[in-house]
């Protein structure tokens, strides 16, 4: 037991400091991109840091323990993941189911969806609204473009897949892998609640959508999920598509995160229909041909 | 020692909130002119906010006419403590050319507490960054 909290408590931090990094390097490389210095290295920590110390305001008529428990439902699954995600790449006889993987990735945004809610704002309400489109949108494409590899290899344990990919090849390096990887890489892109898909989000439409009536603590758990969403994500493909977490690995997530800074530096915001047609037209085309590619062998 | 931890934080993660109190648009344009990458306000962690409960600092330009200073005081109680509040303009400082207009209601340092004036029709991006790194002096 106490094992297992040591395990737990040190993947937190583990996850929480890389993501805070893995942040400051968006805000960093958007600035170089902009022209401009930008922030330097511990601002996320500092941003964190002094939300905790501000007083947190309660809304009139907002629902108490939903408006407040909702960042803690967030947070626990982005700790629970990224447990999940060290556990594979730590030791090799580790059983992490793939489908629980996919369940808590989802918690984050049902946790921004129920505090939105609870918040009793128009604001915070219709973020809420699009976020739950979003999720409408990429989930399906997801499921695809995850169950590619497991065609492929024939199991649903995370251990495994890994093993497959060290027995044969990586899996980005097979035709459908390249095509399952780009899909997954856009999904991710909206996960995270990057443009162009921060719909949800939105600071010019809707403020800041479901948390604009957050202010203190709670807002630091919110902030510090997304954070830790930045590591989980990019750290979820590279155990599906790039060979899973051998001594390589610090390169491999880099790469990933840079191409999801990139699309979100290249591409403007799009409105939630768009988002729904772009997700449910071409990229969930593209995830069941990437799948047919699986099953076919290729 | 926490508190010191938190001034410490507090200064350099400065949240800006930016309320238009009927303002004639000048100083609005001056405070968008500050947030561009040009001025790069980044540096000292200081990020627009679309709410005042995210905020730390909050802008003030325009005299507060009779319509807006009942929703200004509101703003104002929206935002979580510690804060500072900045009046940018000479509008918001003294009222201005306004000060005999029919619907102008009294200073904004009547309404709420102001921490930092900067006066000027508007002022210019680089004195805004000078004004908003002397209000974070009062956090300690």
């Amino acid at each position: 037991m106490a094992n297992l909290f040591v395990i737990f408590i040190s993947g937190f931090f583990l996850a929480a400091i890389v993501g805070l990094l893995a942040s400051w390097l968006d805000r960093k490389i958007s600035a170089r991109l902009q022209f401009r210095v930008g922030p330097p290295w511990y601002q996320p920590l500092i941003d964190i840091i002094k939300l905790l110390g501000k007083e947190t305001l309660l809304p009139q008529g907002a629902t108490r323990w939903i408006f407040l428990g909702a960042p803690l439902i967030g947070l626990a699954g982005a700790i629970v993941t990224s447990l999940l995600l060290l556990a594979v790449g730590q030791s090799s006889g580790f059983i992490g189911d793939l489908i629980v993987v996919l369940y808590f990735l989802s918690l984050p945004s049902l946790a921004m969806i129920i505090g939105g809610s609870a918040s009793r704002n128009p604001l915070s309400a219709l973020g809420s609204s699009r976020e739950m489109k979003l999720i409408l949108a990429y989930e399906l494409p997801f499921i695809l473009a995850t169950f590619a590899l497991v065609a492929k290899a024939g199991t649903l344990v995370l251990g495994d897949l890994v093993a497959w990919q060290a027995a044969n090849s990586w899996f980005i390096l097979k035709l459908s892998g390249v095509i399952s990887f780009v899909v997954s890489l856009l999904v991710i892109q909206a996960k995270a609640g990057l443009a162009p898909f921060d719909i949800a989000e939105a600071e010019q439409e809707i403020a800041a959508g479901p948390l604009l009536e957050y202010s203190g603590p709670p807002l630091a758990v919110f902030k510090l999920t997304k954070a830790m969403l930045l590591f989980v994500l990019p750290f979820f493909l590279v155990t599906l598509y790039l060979g899973g977490a051998d001594n390589w690995w610090p390169l491999k997530y880099l790469f990933v995160l840079t191409l999801m800074v990139l699309i979100k530096n290249t591409n403007p915001r799009l409105r939630s229909d768009q988002a729904l047609r772009f997700f449910w037209g071409p990229v969930t085309l593209l995830a069941i041909i990437g799948f047919l590619l699986a099953v076919l062998g290729c | 020692m926490l508190k010191q931890i938190h001034n410490w934080s507090l200064k350099r993660s400065l949240w800006v909130y930016h309320a238009g109190a009927s303002a004639c648009n000048n100083c609005d344009i001056e405070i968008l002119d500050l947030l561009t990458p040009r001025h790069d306000v980044e540096r000292f962690g200081i990020m627009l906010v679309g709410s005042p409960r995210h905020a730390d600092v909050m802008l003030v330009s325009g005299i507060a006419n009779r319509q807006i200073a009942p929703r200004l005081i509101r703003l104002y109680e929206q935002l979580p403590k510690p804060h500072v509040v900045v009046a940018i303009g000479t509008c918001a400082c003294s009222a201005h050319m306004f000060r005999d207009s029919y619907n102008y209601n009294q200073p904004i340092d009547k309404i709420i507490p102001v921490d930092v004036y900067l006066p000027g029709c508007p002022p210019k991006p680089e004195a805004m960054i000078d004004a908003i790194l002397k209000a974070r002096e009062k956090f300690k």
